[in-house]
């Protein structure tokens, strides 16, 4: 039988992971986008579950606009990263640097 | 029993899907562990009764966002070997902060509790239980101006998306449309008045 904290430490794990991924990939533009992906889904897999085990649906419908905006985020970031790459001929995160930021 | 062993062995792949995610050196490699959490996810899903969702990640991420991603990791020209020059520079601090979040959400739960000893499992649903008619009836009614503004956000990144990458090349040679409808006879065609001459 699948409990309640079985999935949330699932999901714990899956954002850890991504989490470390965040640091790891910090100059690729395109693995970091990958990473914020991770991220999502496994903040998808909490209001899954809890909406599941809670009894409400409403969690789930909540996971629906999530993946709403992560696919616009993802077309949009993915967009911007070819106009990137057609500029600089880069996608390193350290060669932005534009701005001296 | 048969569904702890599922979990077990979906949670497995999902996990090591995850660490091939954030360790692969090709990004290719990377997108296609990434479809494989994706579909592990649908999975576990699945396993737990939420049957839409999980189809709606498997077409939708499976299908089309990760798609998105292979096609632009396959057109940009990227040189692997100098993106991951510093790769193992910054993973301590990357283990570092994994491991201060672990922390956190762990003591976060064995100090709450969160109801986790009340929820022993989930509640069997009834027979007949639609989890896409449920789903359905709640988005279409109570959260109908949420889907509408999810519409919205929808067109504005595809405007934004299009308008980002179109390019316009230089000495190209277009089509004016308005200019073509606007036109009249006399911008085109000059009636020349001339006396007629005498046949020599």
């Amino acid at each position: 039988m699948i409990t309640l904290g079985h999935m949330l430490t699932l999901s714990a794990v899956l954002f850890a992971l991504s989490v470390a991924g965040i640091f790891i990939n910090r100059r690729n533009v395109l693995l970091l986008l990958m990473c914020i992906e991770l991220l999502l889904l496994s903040a998808n897999f909490n209001f899954v579950a809890f909406s599941r085990y809670l009894g409400f649906v409403d969690g789930q419908v909540f996971v629906f606009f999530i993946l709403t905006v992560a696919a616009a985020e993802s077309a949009i970031g993915l967009a911007i990263l070819v106009v990137l790459f057609r500029e600089r001929r880069s996608i390193n995160v350290e060669d932005l640097n534009t701005l001296r930021g | 029993m048969l569904v702890t062993v599922l979990f077990y062995t979906f949670a497995t792949i999902l996990v090591a899907a995850g660490v091939g995610v954030i360790t692969s050196r090709n990004p290719v490699h990377a997108a296609l562990s990434l479809v494989l959490c994706f579909l592990t996810s649908a999975v576990l899903w699945m396993l737990i009764e939420a049957e839409f969702l999980a189809i709606v990640l498997v077409l939708v991420y499976v299908g089309a966002v990760m798609v998105l991603f292979l096609f632009v990791v396959m057109m940009l020209d990227i040189n692997v070997e100098e993106l991951k020059r510093g790769f193992t520079r910054y993973a301590w601090l990357g283990w570092l902060v994994t491991g201060i979040v672990i922390a956190e959400i762990v003591g976060v739960i064995v100090q709450r509790r969160l109801g986790l000893d009340v929820t022993r499992g989930a509640a069997p649903l009834p027979p007949g239980y639609s989890n896409a008619t449920e789903l359905g009836t709640a988005l279409f009614t109570r959260y109908a101006y949420a889907v509408e503004l999810a519409a919205m956000l929808l067109l504005v990144a595809i405007i934004a998306a299009i308008s980002l990458t179109l390019r316009r090349r230089r000495g190209l040679k277009l089509q004016d449309i308005s200019a073509q409808v606007a036109v009249r006879a006399g911008d085109r065609v000059r009636i020349v008045k001339m006396k007629s001459e005498p046949r020599p």
